[in-house]
């Protein structure tokens, strides 16, 4: 788990500022840059994996009896998935305030 | 190969140590002093004598980065250039001692344009001071062969880590011919440890080099490495006794000849030690009492070394090979007396640069330099620098 | 379309080596893209990158989204440092320093990166015959620094450094042919790809791994930010640049050209309609969209002729 970036003292790092941590970025949550989110009608489902195949940001993952659905953690609300999915059983919602 | 002792062309002699330190990599592009190099050890790559893989680079700029690809998976690296060429590299040379990927470079002294210039001075080393290389300058051809393996040793060691450059007068050591022993292959594989680099980048273990850094993070990094430059110092001094122990010939930041006793001394680096030397001699027959201080390393710069050298001395006539323009003078005079100032005992400084672009500094010219800068010294004229032999 | 050994995203590698928490904007295509490259070329893969938007949004110093090796060296030399890597990586195995290992080599850069600063560094790379990808990202701008223009800004395009004004079309030069300046050299697979197709994107990255030598992929990369479009549009427009035939889906293998995917009929659309709904082609006048249009034809027949004649 790195540190923030403004506490690191210069004894922490590694030599070179090698990051060795691998895919630590899963530490910022891109979620909260969303004004809209994606809510999937799970009966129209045809579990296709086109909106995994599409996002962006890789968040998108295998939920329970096989549908999909974005991480919320890092789901920017792009709504490429809305866009692709063949059935349009994807909707954007605004984020309540 | 074993121990054998021979007259041969330095730069043949560093192509020769190249092989012998088993180099993984050379990416070179030629540049005049420093095409023989390339050359011979392109020879020796082609004829199998090295098993090593010669990248034909497309520039300077090529070779640093093939280089630092080649460094940053843990290969051993070799690569020379002067002048246009390192300060077309310039870019990535800082880069790849930010990034602490080892290497080592032959760097043949050879002044910046413009006006072109094919011939010696340290324009081009001077250029790159604050890169945060380690800076090693030669003399002879024997120190020269020597000091690759030496080069090696420093670099990869996992203390040090930081890219090694070896500063050799271009054509004045290049080009000539020497009589260097070269140690058998056996002792050099003793002295220098296959390279193993902690976070080598290789799919078992996947590390990020080079990320971006935010105000908020930079002078971390940068305190980090200001710190690993000068704990790289014992490392340095480590490498050289553990050559001097295996061949007899010890190599030191600051070297000095008949400075113990003198009064005044006249600071030289690179190949001008020798003829100072030799003027040395000749002043001393007449009763001069002065001596010559050689800077080895130039960076990471010796502070206590050269301190208690010259600490006591009157003088100092610090003979540079470049000029900072708009600034105090040379390059090194401007150093030296950053390091003196307000030290008891510290020596006036007087600054001469000579010998730009290969324009021969004769004994006569040394002895000239040594007998006006002490008159300088001693009437207090201490500002600025001389260019000597300048006509008009 | 031409087959693919993958034709379903249920079939496509399961591993992210590209983690969420990257930075790049909303709905960028090229970050989809990188993701996409990753999983065709899997873990044995070392990744030398420019700099630019994906090296940016992917590595804030103390974080990574990189779960395969990476280097970032400067911005104009990739294709060097990776050809270093590889140079390393191949003396060291064949030394017995390192037990063998099949790894894939792959420079990635930006349009800014490959055709302009870094042009020299990259023909250099593919002369000497490394085994190597070089991977280029178009997003046909410098867009980390703010959208200024590049050699491969399409023409009429607006941007920062060529914007269109009283006096100006906004780019008004003819968009540099990297694809057909790499082929050129001699390498043995050159190719283009976009991840709104990303089956052929997929097959095309496989094909270049499994090519010994340099391979070059240039890959459209939707940027809803410079181009001015709906962060949702970003798959949609990859699709309209291949049917209006403005983004040819094509390969050179061995020299010999092959269209990858011809728009049928049906498909196929009139490049106004790939242009109307973007921002940095609003100022556009009919008379210039027929000018682009008969250029888009010109080079699109001759690719269908070479792709037949070859």
């Amino acid at each position: 788990m790195a540190k923030p970036m403004d506490q690191i003292t210069w004894q922490e790092l590694e030599i070179g500022a090698v990051v060795v941590e691998v895919g630590n970025s899963t530490q910022y949550e891109t979620g909260s840059w969303r004004s809209e989110r994606p809510v999937v009608e799970k009966e129209k489902c045809i579990k296709c994996m086109f909106c995994w195949l599409y996002c962006p940001e890789g968040c998108i993952h295998e939920a329970e009896e096989g549908h999909f659905e974005a991480d919320l953690t890092y789901c920017k609300g792009c709504g490429i998935c809305a866009a692709e999915c063949p059935v349009k059983c994807i909707t954007m919602i605004g984020e309540e305030k | 190969m074993g121990k054998v002792r021979k007259g041969v062309e330095v730069s043949i002699a560093i192509a020769d140590a190249v092989a012998q330190a088993d180099v993984d990599v050379i990416a070179a592009y030629p540049i005049t002093p420093q095409t023989h190099i390339v050359e011979h050890l392109s020879e020796i790559v082609a004829n199998g004598e090295l098993d090593a893989e010669f990248v034909p680079v497309d520039s300077e700029h090529s070779a640093m980065s093939v280089c630092c690809g080649s460094a940053a998976v843990g290969a051993r690296t070799f690569t020379s250039t002067s002048s246009q060429g390192l300060a077309l590299m310039s870019e990535i040379f800082f880069i790849a001692a930010a990034m602490r990927l080892p290497m080592v470079m032959a760097l043949a002294n050879r002044s910046l344009s413009s006006p072109l210039s094919i011939w010696n001075d340290h324009s081009d080393v001077m250029m790159v001071r604050d890169a945060g290389w380690i800076c090693i300058f030669v003399e002879n051809g024997q120190e020269t062969y020597d000091n690759i393996f030496c080069a090696f040793r420093m670099s990869e060691n996992p203390e040090v880590m930081l890219p090694v450059a070896v500063n050799l007068d271009g054509f004045i050591l290049t080009h000539m011919i020497e009589p260097v022993e070269y140690e058998d292959d056996e002792l050099i594989r003793k002295y220098l440890p296959a390279f193993k680099m902690k976070n080598a980048l290789h799919p078992d273990n996947p590390v990020s080099m080079g990320c971006f850094g935010m105000p908020e993070i930079y002078t971390e990094t940068q305190m980090n490495r200001e710190v690993g430059v000068r704990n790289s110092y014992p490392h340095i001094l480590k490498a050289w006794e553990e050559w001097a122990r295996l061949t007899g010939r010890q190599y030191r930041p600051i070297e000095t000849y008949r400075a113990d006793d003198a009064e005044y001394c006249i600071v030289t680096m690179g190949s001008y030690g020798e003829t100072a030397m030799e003027v040395v001699d000749a002043l001393r027959d007449e009763g001069e009492k002065v001596g010559v201080v050689k800077i080895r390393l130039w960076r990471p710069f010796p502070l206590d070394e050269f301190r208690s050298a010259v600490l006591g001395k009157r003088h100092l006539v610090v003979v540079d090979r470049a000029i900072t323009f708009g600034g105090q003078g040379g390059p090194v005079a401007t150093d030296l007396r950053s390091a003196l100032y307000k030290k008891d005992g510290a020596p006036t400084i007087v600054n001469y640069v000579a010998g730009l672009a290969g324009r021969d500094v004769s004994r006569k010219d040394f002895r000239n330099i040594i007998l006006e800068g002490k008159k300088k010294a001693e009437a207090g004229d201490t500002e600025g620098f001389t260019l000597y032999g300048l006509r008009g | 379309m031409a087959k693919t050994s993958v034709s379903s995203p249920k079939n496509v590698e399961r591993a992210e080596y590209f983690a969420p928490g990257h930075r790049a904007c909303q709905g960028c295509a090229e970050a989809l893209a990188v993701r996409l490259v990753l999983k065709a070329l899997g873990k044995d893969t070392i990744v030398a990158m420019a700099t630019g938007c994906m090296e940016i949004i992917s590595s804030p110093l103390p974080l990574t989204s990189w779960r395969v090796p990476w280097i970032h060296n400067a911005f104009e030399n990739p294709a060097a440092v990776i050809s270093g890597c590889e140079a390393g990586m191949k003396a060291m195995m064949r030394k017995g320093k390192l037990p063998a290992k099949k790894i894939n080599f792959v420079g990635m850069g930006g349009d800014g990166a490959t055709a302009d600063i870094g042009f020299g560094p990259l023909s250099g790379a593919l002369e000497r015959g490394h085994d190597m990808i070089y991977i280029c990202y178009d997003n046909e701008a410098y867009m980390n620094t703010g959208i200024q223009r590049s050699s491969s800004t399409p023409y009429g395009a607006s941007t920062t450094t060529s914007p269109a004004g009283k006096k100006s079309i906004g780019q008004h030069t003819q968009k540099k042919n990297m694809v057909e300046i790499c082929a050129a050299h001699g390498i043995p697979y050159v190719a283009t790809a976009c991840p709104s197709f990303p089956f052929d994107l997929l097959e095309k990255v496989k094909k270049a791994s499994e090519t010994p030598g340099p391979a070059y992929i240039h890959i459209l990369s939707v940027c809803p930010t410079g181009w001015r479009i709906q962060p949702a549009d970003a798959i949609k427009y990859g699709r309209l640049a291949v049917n209006s035939c403005v983004f040819p889906l094509y390969e050179v293998v061995d020299g010999k050209h092959r269209l990858t995917y011809k728009p049928s009929e049906k498909k196929l659309i009139p490049v106004s309609e790939y242009l109307g709904g973007q921002g940095r082609f609003r100022h556009l006048t009919d008379k210039d969209i027929e000018q682009i249009q008969a250029a888009t034809t010109r080079i699109y027949e001759r690719l269908l002729r070479l792709s037949e004649q070859e």
